[in-house]
């Protein structure tokens, strides 16, 4: 909507204000359409003046509007930190270019999440994943080409699986309309097309979310791009996907289906363990700042599959919490990992030796949001983990609930090693205070804070995802 | 849909790997045309009169109108990678730009062991 806007003006201040502009419209639309839809109302429009069968139509009820403020709100922070970062990645008289693809990027996501209709889905995830590609390869060094590139060649191989899925839904169907198709799914259910069509979509969506067996891309796509595109993406791409995978899932085949009958939820399960435990234990690890956030992302990725593979309200609800709260954090973490190389010029962990002396102010909310990753009570981490907890209880799973402690230790390793590196390690050489310029930092802390103020008062996230999860088990067709 | 699968999984070489991706995704957009196809159909315009015309659904024809822009769009983003990774690198092999990137950090390991050691050693002088 606003990029191709964005490519006209040319000018690099222009263009960030503008982007920035568009961002927090973004922002303010979404909440509008989050109190229009928080008491079960579901708004639709139809383009063109088509109705349902024939055009194609956008589609908010509570989840929808839910993570469009996620994702919103996410772009309008770190893009407000964006102007000094673009700079330095990209030739002058070129930001322009950056601002495009970032607003091409938003509304690949924005419109991913808002569309009902499935074959939309897949152009604005395409929309958004191209331009994530280039983002990616704007890095400063020479990897960043090869991430992109490897990103590249997964990302279209998922997208091109959930095509093919989209495909044979449609061949039983003869619909594109989500709320069509749901409906009509129901008839054809027990067939083979469906069930293929149901792996296909699984997979390519898993793909695009980074499901532990098929995160491969991860680490290197987020630890290579710039920061404030790793900020963005870490803190949106994902999320959207775990939307997406959740609107296919319990919207579109129905619970019955992928539950009961195909027993996804017995396959994700074990994996998302297995990545919350993977994850975290290749991110102590890891020696560089951003890869041990990348490797923790996969790590929480597995915490809200986790929520989905329960298979009940409250875990659905616990993993939309953790959506929510998980963009904070990773958007504030990531921000900080951009606050460090402002200054340091990299962000090896080696380097950031005395840096809590040094940038007190950035290391301050690097701790808070890391304790938010721990899950400490007061954090926003805290909230969703005790949201997840309670729910594998709900359902007698004590073994599951001590796993979800046990890999909540993990975290505690790698953020107290950043939390030692930063403030008790001697500084290299004289101790300057010097911190990220306020530009950077304000954003950094908006963020950081939100996973404060969330953890101390949950009620909007957790009344949100508690109410989005009941509309989705009512299924799409139900809230008609 | 296998062929270009198995290429973009097994070929090192990176354009060789796009191809591969490219023929997936021709050989998705046929499945979707060989499913609007109505034996003995024809082209949908509609005739004057004439309603015992079979016609061919041409929504999948439209839909892979977007799909195939898709599929130009990412190869030609994939390529275009490719042609920045030749400059960095000097190579479209996978293997040798893994190899290439392995010695790069081995090299950084070095540095960072060997000003290690030099730190320790003057710290030991001063005392």
């Amino acid at each position: 909507m606003g990029a191709p806007l964005c490519f006209l003006l040319r000018k690099e201040a222009l263009a960030s204000a503008f982007t920035v502009a568009i961002s927090f419209a973004c922002l303010g639309i979404s909440f509008g359409l989050l109190e229009q839809t928080m008491d079960g109302q579901i708004l639709v429009y139809e383009f063109g003046g088509w109705p349902r069968p024939f055009g194609i139509e956008y589609r908010i009820d509570i989840t929808n509007a839910f993570v469009l403020v996620v994702v919103s709100l996410v772009a309008a922070v770190v893009f407000a930190a964006g102007p000094g970062q673009a700079r330095r990645a990209i030739p002058v008289g070129r930001e322009y270019l950056f601002y495009s693809a970032a607003l091409l990027c938003l509304t690949g996501l924005l419109g991913v999440t808002i569309t009902g209709d499935v074959f939309n889905v897949f152009v604005f995830m395409e929309i958004s994943s191209l331009s994530s590609y280039i983002l990616i390869a704007l890095g400063r060094e020479r990897r960043a080409l090869m991430a992109a590139f490897s990103y590249l060649v997964m990302g279209t191989i998922g997208a091109t699986f959930l095509l093919i899925g989209i495909g044979l839904m449609y061949q039983m169907t003869g619909t594109l309309n989500m709320v069509d198709m749901a409906v009509r799914l129901q008839a054809v259910s027990e067939t083979r097309t469906v069930l293929v069509a149901v792996a296909f979509v699984v997979v390519g969506i898993s793909t695009k979310l980074a499901v532990f067996p098929l995160h491969q891309w991860l680490p290197n796509a987020y630890s290579e791009a710039p920061p404030i595109v790793s900020a963005f993406l870490a803190a949106t791409a994902t999320k959207v996907a775990y939307y997406l995978l959740i609107r296919f899932s319990l919207g579109l085949f129905g619970a019955a289906l992928v539950f009961d009958r195909i027993g996804i939820d017995t396959l994700l399960m074990p994996l998302s363990v297995l990545a919350m435990f993977v994850g975290s234990i290749a991110a102590i690890y890891q020696t560089d700042f951003k890869r041990l956030l990348a490797y923790s992302s996969i790590a929480q990725i597995g915490y809200m599959t986790l929520g989905l593979s329960l298979a009940t309200e409250a875990g659905v609800a616990a993993g939309l919490i953790h959506l929510f709260n998980h963009a904070l954090m990773k958007g504030a973490l990531f921000l900080v990992a951009a606050c460090v190389t402002w200054r340091m010029g990299a962000t090896k962990i080696a380097m950031m030796r005395g840096l809590g002396q040094r940038m007190p102010l950035t290391m301050a909310a690097l701790v808070a949001s890391g304790l938010a990753l721990v899950g400490v009570p007061g954090t926003a981490g805290f909230v969703s983990k005790w949201a997840l907890v309670s729910a594998a209880l709900e359902q007698d799973q004590l073994f599951l609930a001590f796993l979800i402690m046990a890999s909540s230790v993990l975290a505690v390793v790698y953020i107290w090693r950043l939390v030692e590196v930063a403030y008790f390690a001697e500084p290299d050489g004289e101790v300057e205070r010097r911190e990220a310029p306020l530009r950077l930092l304000i954003p950094t802390w908006i963020l950081a804070g939100m996973t404060i103020w969330f953890g101390l008062f949950s009620d909007f996230s957790v009344d949100v995802a508690e109410a989005a999860a009941r509309q989705l088990f009512l299924g799409l067709g139900g809230g008609v | 849909m296998m062929i270009g699968l198995y290429i973009a999984i097994s070929r090192g070489n990176l354009v060789k790997k796009i191809m591969g991706i490219n023929i997936f995704q021709a050989s998705v957009i046929l499945l979707y045309v060989s499913m609007g196809k109505v034996a003995g159909g024809t082209a949908p315009i509609l005739i004057d009169g004439r309603s015992e015309i079979v016609y061919s659904n041409p929504v999948p024809h439209v839909l892979m109108l977007t799909a195939i822009v898709v599929g130009v769009a990412s190869t030609a983003l994939g390529l275009a990678l490719v042609v920045r990774i030749k400059e960095a690198y000097e190579t479209v092999e996978e293997d040798e730009i893994v190899a290439l990137d392995r010695a790069e950090d081995a090299k950084d390991l070095a540095t960072e062991a060997r000003e290690e050691a030099g730190k320790a050693a003057s710290e030991g002088g001063v005392a």
